[in-house]
C-alpha cells in the first residue's frame, strides 16, 4: 500500500523537478554568465551599484505602497462583507474583474486616466479640470490596487468567517467595546487571513512590468521592468538571471518573515 | 476514486475531440504540410485580400503568425520549434541574423520583380548585395507633433524639443537607440557613435529633456498623440502617417539635423520548410500593382518605384513620407554596434529612464 502511494507521488514529483526546480537551478547558473557566456560574479556586482539598488528600493517602496492600500481597503470590506445578506453574490462582483483579460483593463484605464477622459471630464464640473493623472505615481498605484485587491480580500474574508461570532460575543460580555473587542480579538484571529492577504499582494507587486510602461510611463521602473528588458531587448541574460535571483530572495524572506510571525503567535 | 476516473476519461475523450476537429478544419481548408507558407510577420503589416490573392494566384494556403518586436521575433525563430517560411525584420536585426547564421540565402532568378526595388534602397550596409533580405517598407524616425496644442509653434529640429514651452509634452519610444540616437543627432553627432564620452554627453543631454518628458511608451504613442493626451512624439514616419490621417491637427516633421532611415526587410529564416514558396511570395510582394495596393492599406513607404505609378499624387510628392534624395542622402541606418555596444545603449536609456524630474 505504502508503494503504491508513493507510485502516485510520481507524476507530479517529475512535474516539480522539471517545471520548478530545473529552472530556478537554471536561472541561477545564467546568473553566473556576461553576454560573452564567460563566468563571472560581475552581474551580482552589478546588482549592487547605484542604478540596481536603487531600483530594487524603489522596487520595494511602491510593493509596499501598494500592499498598505490594499489592506487598508480590504479589511473594512471584508468585515462589511461578512455582515451583508447577498454574500455570494458580493464576492462574485469582487471576483468578477479577474476574470477579464489584463491587458485589457490597462488599456481601458488609459482612456478612462487620460487627459480627455470620462474622469477629468468630471473633474471639468468644478473646474478642477485637466490636471495629469495618467503616467503619474498616483495612476501607477491605483491601477496596481485594482488589479490586486481582490487576492487581500478573499483571505481576510475567509478568516473573518471561520471567526467563531461567541468570542466577539464573549468579549462584549466582559466590558470591550467595539474598538477593543477589533484591537484585541477580531484582528489578532484574522491575523492568518491578513498574511496571505500580504503575501500574495506584496509579492507579485516587486515583479510587476507592464503597467510600468502602460499606466507609469516608464516613470515607475521596478526590478520586473528590468528583466523583461534584459531578456527581451539587451539578451542580457545574465543580468536578468541575477535580478530574477535577488527577487527569488526577496519573496524568499518576505514569506519567512510572515510565516514567523504566526508561529510565535 | 472512481468519479475521479471517470472525470479523468472524460476530460482526456473531450481534449481528444478537439485535436480531431483542428487537424479535420485544417484539412478541410486546404492545409497540409507540403502547400503551406508561415509568414511571421508585424501585426496589421499586410493587405489581408493580398494574402488571398496570393493564395488564390498559386494554390499554397497562407499562415500567418505575428510578433512586436525585432527581439521576439529573433528570440523565437532563434529557439526553433515554429517552420516559419518569410520573417520581416528591420535593417540591424538583419545583419544580427547574417551574423548567427538564422537567414537561408535568396536566389535572386527566382525573384524578377527586383527590379523594380529603387535603387537607393538596395546593397545597404546590413546586407550587402541583398543576399539575403529585400526591402519591404521604408521610414524615418521624426517628430510628430500637435500644431493646435503648440498654438502655431514650429518643430523643424531635435534641438526644438529642449524648449522649455514643451514642459510634460513630450511622448518618447520605448528604445534605446532611437532616444540615445536622437540626443546624439542633436548634438551633431552620429547615432552609430560609440564612443564612450560622446555617449556620456548624449545622457547628460537627455537629462535635461527630462523635465519635458510626460511618458516613456511603445505603441500606445499613436493613440496617445491622436488622442492629444499630448502635443509631441519621436515616431516612425509610418505610424505618423496613420495618426495624420486620424486627427488633421497634427504634422510630422524629420529633424534637420539628421535621423535614423529604417528599413523592414523580407527574409527566408533557416526554419523554413518551403523556401519556393517563400520566394514566390516575395516575388509577389514586389509586383508593382500589389505593392501599391499594399501600401494604400499599411500605410508606410514602399521602396518599389514602379508602384508609385498606381499610387496618389499628392501621397508619393510628399515630402515628409517621401523625402528626396537630398534628405535621405543625410539620413542613417542603425548599424549593428556589436553586444558590448548594445549593451551600453541599454545601460544608459535605463540611468536616463530612472532619472527623476
Amino acid at each position: 500500500m505504502e508503494r503504491i502511494r508513493n507510485l502516485f507521488l510520481v507524476p507530479y514529483g517529475v512535474w516539480l523537478l522539471l517545471f520548478v526546480i530545473v529552472p530556478i537551478l537554471m536561472i541561477g547558473y545564467y546568473s553566473f554568465f556576461d553576454i560573452d557566456g564567460v563566468l563571472t560574479l560581475n552581474n551580482y556586482k552589478r546588482f549592487f551599484s547605484p542604478t540596481y539598488f536603487s531600483m530594487a528600493l524603489r522596487s520595494f517602496w511602491y510593493a509596499a505602497l501598494i500592499t498598505v492600500v490594499c489592506l487598508v481597503i480590504a479589511y473594512p470590506t471584508a468585515y462589511f462583507l461578512t455582515k451583508t445578506k447577498h454574500k455570494q453574490l458580493w464576492l462574485l462582483l469582487i471576483i468578477l474583474p479577474s476574470w477579464m483579460n489584463l491587458l485589457l483593463k490597462t488599456y481601458a484605464f488609459i482612456g478612462i486616466l487620460g487627459t480627455h477622459g470620462p474622469i477629468n471630464a468630471f473633474l471639468g464640473v468644478f473646474g478642477l479640470a485637466p490636471r495629469q493623472i495618467l503616467f503619474t505615481d498616483f495612476s501607477f498605484i491605483l491601477v496596481a490596487v485594482y488589479i490586486f485587491i481582490p487576492f487581500m480580500i478573499l483571505p481576510i474574508f475567509s478568516a473573518l468567517e471561520k471567526l467563531n461570532p461567541s468570542l466577539i460575543e464573549a468579549a462584549y460580555d466582559l466590558g470591550a467595546s467595539h474598538w477593543v473587542a477589533f484591537r484585541r480579538v477580531i484582528f489578532p484571529l484574522t491575523l492568518g487571513g491578513v498574511k496571505s492577504g500580504v503575501q500574495a499582494v506584496f509579492i507579485p507587486s516587486l515583479s510587476l512590468f507592464m503597467i510600468t510602461r502602460l499606466i507609469a510611463g516608464n516613470r515607475v521602473i521596478t526590478l520586473g521592468t528590468a528583466i523583461e528588458q534584459h531578456f527581451l531587448v539587451t539578451q542580457d541574460w545574465g543580468m536578468g538571471s541575477a535580478l530574477a535571483i535577488f527577487l527569488v530572495i526577496a519573496m524568499g524572506l518576505s514569506m519567512w518573515f510572515t510565516e514567523r510571525g504566526r508561529r510565535v503567535r | 476514486m472512481k468519479r475521479v476516473i471517470q472525470m479523468f476519461i472524460a476530460v482526456l475523450a473531450a481534449a481528444a475531440l478537439c485535436m480531431y476537429a483542428t487537424a479535420r478544419i485544417n484539412h478541410l481548408q486546404g492545409y497540409s504540410s507540403g502547400n503551406t507558407l508561415t509568414i511571421y510577420n508585424w501585426g496589421d503589416y499586410i493587405d489581408p485580400d493580398l494574402i488571398t490573392a496570393f493564395e488564390e494566384e498559386t494554390g499554397i494556403k497562407v499562415i500567418y503568425e505575428t510578433y512586436e518586436s525585432n527581439e521576439a521575433m529573433l528570440t523565437k525563430i532563434a529557439h526553433g520549434g515554429h517552420s516559419f517560411d518569410i520573417a520581416v525584420p528591420s535593417d540591424y536585426t538583419i545583419s544580427r541574423m547574417i551574423e548567427q547564421n538564422m537567414l537561408i540565402p535568396l536566389d535572386h532568378s527566382l525573384i524578377p520583380n527586383l527590379k523594380y526595388i529603387d535603387e537607393r534602397f538596395l546593397d545597404l550596409s546590413f546586407d550587402p548585395g541583398n543576399k539575403y533580405s529585400i526591402p519591404y517598407f521604408w521610414g524615418t524616425v521624426g517628430i510628430a507633433y500637435n500644431r493646435e496644442m503648440l498654438e502655431g509653434k514650429e518643430i523643424t529640429s531635435w534641438n526644438d524639443l529642449w524648449d522649455e514651452s514643451l514642459r510634460n509634452q513630450i511622448l518618447l519610444v520605448d528604445g534605446a537607440r532611437e532616444v540615445i540616437g536622437m540626443a546624439l543627432n542633436s548634438l551633431g553627432y552620429s547615432l552609430n557613435e560609440t564612443d564612450p564620452e560622446k555617449l556620456l554627453e548624449a545622457q547628460q543631454k537627455l537629462f535635461d529633456l527630462v523635465p519635458n518628458v510626460r511618458a516613456i511608451v511603445g505603441d500606445e504613442i499613436k493613440m496617445l498623440l491622436s488622442t492629444e493626451e499630448a502635443a509631441v512624439g519621436i515616431v516612425w514616419s509610418g505610424e505618423a502617417g496613420a495618426i495624420l490621417d486620424e486627427n488633421p491637427n497634427l504634422d510630422y516633421v524629420i529633424p534637420t539635423e539628421g535621423s535614423n532611415i529604417w528599413f523592414d526587410n523580407m527574409v527566408i529564416p533557416v526554419t523554413a520548410r518551403n523556401v519556393e514558396a517563400a520566394h514566390k511570395f516575395i516575388n509577389f510582394m514586389l509586383d508593382p500593382e500589389n505593392a501599391a495596393q499594399n501600401t494604400l492599406y499599411v500605410g508606410y513607404s514602399t521602396p518599389n518605384w514602379a508602384a508609385m505609378e498606381y499610387l496618389p499624387e499628392e501621397l508619393i510628392n510628399d515630402e515628409r513620407f517621401y523625402p528626396g534624395r537630398e534628405i535621405t542622402d543625410k539620413l542613417e541606418l542603425y548599424e549593428n554596434l556589436g553586444k558590448h555596444n548594445q549593451a551600453y545603449y541599454n545601460e544608459l536609456f535605463l540611468e536616463f529612464k530612472m532619472h527623476r524630474k
